[in-house]
């Protein structure tokens, strides 16, 4: 039997850290003195129908959206698509907050404008809300089997007599069927996982009432729904890997230029699109602040965010490092690395739910920032291990391998080859937690230390004492944190393909 | 310089390294070549040290290495020049060369020795295939190694100049007195560049020698055939004298003792004359500019190649007579049991 390589060695007990929470879970729930209670059929039934709500939505938003983007030619042609993207960098909750307040009878919207306009609550507020911020998800995966398309498909249908929305119906949306289905998924889960927006909005669903149950102390049952979720979030995830992308033999992508009027009108969709989803919340940030000025702000909720977000950063890539060289040496270090994948399936709340009952057994950690840390690690780590992983793979073996032969040591073979070869995807990977992490709201509501305000929890406790103004500083800054972040995200795929290109040049 | 003792490794049942036996003196270039997967760049991986041999022995200078009492490969002074050159990206050229010199004068010897003074600076990326090629080399040799590795080295560059390049390194590493083991599929290079030719087969050397005693005296069927083209003629052996229906040769016969061997002929062993009542016809020809390449079938069977001067120029199906007309004596193998 060969030694393990060192990253086996590391990477093993972050793995197992990994799914932690899930053993936490499972010690809870088989404590628990009801399986299954009847009035979490309801639940299921709340859940179920958020997200059926919102696939539709997102649906309707997110295929034509994908089609305008994927083959219409519009003037400011690289505007669009960040445009239609930004949503899904913003926290949902920011839209449900403003949602809330915006809408119904003495709502903003109203003292503004005096027009009074129907109540946004319920099931239908936050349907309206989560398609209007997971319709992304749909645009992206379905853009991305239509630009694989031949055009001559199309132009074939046309001859034979259809008219270019006829042909689109019959000879190209049935091609994309899975990269709509793939996208509908995505946007089902996170719902599901979504914790702010049924909270503000009253909708039962599991995410709320788990938060319910661990604010009455019934930590088993909350443990239990959370069982229940991961079910449901496990069997879509599991239908999510069945579906492959279609795959054609590549050709000539189409392009269609519109008239005039339905150019304007594509655009006016795009743009009324982004007014609601990321203007709405802006301008009424905005307002608050110019109402209700900065005082009531306190600072250091900023602060605090900054501070755990930075240690979660630091704390994630350092475990995604060696899983991410672990998933390159072997089939073994592979199940390591989809094991650290399990903390983004797990909603918030449920990672929150896990952590607590932990502190509980381990007095030493309860109520600590490191057990708020540990939860953002652990949901966020596979972002960390992507980005490592993606620019690391770009390292060639037989590149550590000369470095050794001109006698560098195992260490400095590390550090001065492989590591600066993935540092550009150490930084991205350590940004993209920390600015996650600075927004994640219901594990920092159960986990926080008492008198440890964050931008999020402000937010929260703003809407829970029902004084909007104060949300305007808090808000803004977390809207511009996910500003930064779509950036990098944006600019971090395309920086990577011209590296690429320029190695392959 | 270099002892490798009964060297032996397998993955799993299958063996990849069979009981491999060689050494290399002072300043030798020895090619290793063989077939896909027989074995030659695990042989290289074992003496650089990634690939750890399950039995065996490798003394290299002052240090005795086997599979108990290994040494990392930092620590055996061995060079590498990598089939994708393995260059790192993030640095410059001198940087690469000079990776791990404290002082650099070695690295700008040896950039100015292969010509690269003016890149010194740029970056890998921008360099040609043949310009990787030797930076390769120069970070390997400015390292002062032991021992210098090739793996396959010329196989990622264009033809037009693999050959300026394999004389380059070739002197390049007479140069440095450097011993050097040299992995090629290819069988002009493995004849036309190294002191010596080890022709690995399944993990198994079956010849070491140099180039002409394996090219011309074969010692296994395998090795004669994978050299150049070869073929086997049926005769009858009466003390060093081969009688063929081809004519009389003089034969060296490999480990054949019976009555009955076949005589390996290559292309340039044979004349062909054009004959009304020769021994064979002409089936196909290939032009090839200075020569010809005609197959004649003989009378009896196989159609045999002989290569002639451009000159001679015989019709497809023109009766001719072809014999052994080589001065050097032909190697004589045991016929082998028929199919």
């Amino acid at each position: 039997m060969r030694p393990w390589p060192v990253s086996y060695v590391l990477a093993a007990p972050v793995a197992i850290l990994a799914v932690l929470p899930l053993l936490v879970l499972l010690d809870l729930g088989v404590g628990a003195d009801t399986l299954w209670d009847p009035h979490w059929l309801d639940v299921l039934g709340q859940s179920l129908a958020l997200a059926g709500l919102t696939v539709v939505g997102s649906l309707l938003l997110g295929v034509p959206l994908a089609v305008m983007s994927a083959y219409v030619r519009l003037p400011l042609r690289g505007l669009w698509l960040p445009l239609l993207a930004a949503p899904l960098a913003m926290p949902s909750y920011i839209g449900a907050f403003t949602f809330y307040a915006a809408f119904g009878p003495g709502g903003e919207i109203e003292q503004l404008t005096g027009i009074p306009t129907p109540e946004l609550r319920g099931l239908t507020g936050a349907a309206v809300v989560m398609s209007l911020y997971t319709f992304p998800f749909v645009l992206l995966t379905t853009r991305a089997s239509l630009r694989g398309l031949d055009a001559s498909v199309l132009d074939a249908a046309r001859t034979l007599g259809l008219s270019l929305p006829q042909a689109l119906w019959r000879a190209v949306l049935p091609r994309v069927r899975r990269g709509i289905a793939a996208g509908a998924l995505l946007a089902a889960l996170y719902t599901l996982s979504d914790f702010g927006t049924p909270a503000i909005m009253g909708v039962d669903t599991f995410t709320r009432v788990i938060f319910v149950e661990y604010n009455a102390f019934g930590l088993s049952q909350a443990a239990m729904l959370s069982l229940h979720l991961l079910v449901i979030v496990g069997l879509i995830l599991f239908l999510e890997s069945r579906f492959g992308t279609e795959q054609e033999r590549p050709g000539r992508t189409l392009v269609v230029t519109p008239g005039t009027l339905s150019g304007a009108g594509m655009m006016g969709l795009a743009v009324l699109v982004f007014a609601l989803a990321v203007g709405l919340p802006l301008a009424l940030f905005g307002i608050w602040i110019a109402r209700d000025g900065l005082a009531g702000f306190d600072p250091m909720t900023a602060v605090n965010s900054a501070w755990a977000a930075a240690l979660a950063a630091l704390g994630a890539v350092l475990l995604a490092l060696p899983v991410a060289y672990a998933a390159l040496a072997g089939p073994a270090g592979r199940v390591m690395d989809r094991l650290t994948y399990f903390g983004f399936g797990v909603p918030g709340i449920v990672m929150g739910t896990a952590l607590v009952h932990l502190g509980l057994r381990v007095p030493v950690l309860y109520q600590t920032l490191f057990l708020l840390v540990l939860a953002y690690m652990l949901r966020f780590l596979p972002l960390a291990v992507g980005a490592v992983r993606s620019t690391a793979e770009r390292v060639d073996d037989n590149m550590t391998h000369a470095a050794r032969l001109l006698g560098a040591s195992r260490w400095e073979a590390f550090r001065r080859v492989s590591l600066p070869l993935t540092l550009r995807g150490v930084v991205a990977g350590g940004a993209l937690v920390f600015l996650e992490a600075m927004r994640e709201l219901p594990a920092t509501l159960m986990l926080r230390p008492t008198g440890f305000d964050t931008l999020a929890t402000e937010l929260w406790r703003v809407y829970e004492a029902g004084y909007f103004g104060r949300a305007g500083v808090p808000g803004l800054l977390l809207v511009v944190i996910s500003g930064v972040a779509l950036v990098l995200m944006v600019s971090g795929e395309r920086g990577l393909k011209a590296g690429l290109a320029e190695n392959k040049g | 310089m270099l002892d490798v003792r009964n060297l032996s490794l397998a993955y799993g049942q299958t063996p990849v390294l069979a009981d491999l036996s060689f050494s290399l003196g002072a300043d030798e270039i020895l090619m290793l070549v063989g077939p896909t997967g027989c074995g030659k760049t695990t042989v290289l991986r074992t003496l650089a040290g990634l690939v750890r041999p399950d039995a065996g022995e490798i003394v290299l200078g002052d240090q005795r290495i086997t599979p108990k009492r290994d040494v990392p490969p930092e620590k055996r002074r061995v060079g590498m020049v990598f089939q994708d050159f393995a260059l790192f990206p993030h640095l410059s050229v001198i940087d690469n060369v000079a990776f791990r010199l404290s002082d650099r004068g070695p690295a700008h010897e040896w950039l100015e020795r292969l010509g690269l003074t003016a890149l010194a600076d740029a970056m890998p990326e921008r360099l040609s295939g043949g310009q990787k090629q030797r930076v390769a080399l120069a970070r390997a040799l400015a390292h002062k190694p032991q021992l210098m590795l090739l793996d396959e080295p010329l196989s990622n560059l264009d033809a037009a100049l693999k050959d300026t390049l394999r004389w380059d390194i070739r002197t390049a590493l007479k140069e440095a007195g450097v011993p050097a083991l040299w992995v090629t599929h290819d069988q002009e290079e493995a004849l036309s560049v190294g002191d010596r030719l080890g022709v690995l087969n399944n993990g198994r050397l079956e010849q070491l020698d140099t180039p002409e005693q394996c090219f011309s005296q074969p010692t296994s069927r395998f090795a004669a055939q994978f050299l150049g083209e070869a073929a086997f003629v049926r005769g009858h052996r009466d003390g060093p004298v081969v009688a063929t229906p081809l004519g009389s040769a003089t034969a060296i016969t490999q480990g054949a003792s019976g009555e009955k061997v076949d005589l390996m002929v290559r292309p340039d062993d044979l004349t062909v004359v054009p004959s009304r009542d020769g021994n064979g016809v002409v089936e196909w020809r290939r032009y090839e500019g200075e020569t010809r390449l005609y197959a004649i079938r003989v009378c009896d069977g196989e159609a045999l190649r002989v290569r002639t001067n451009h000159e001679l120029d015989l019709a497809v199906g023109a009766p001719v007579h072809l014999r052994i007309s080589s001065e050097h004596p032909l190697a004589a193998f045991t016929p082998e049991p028929a199919a």
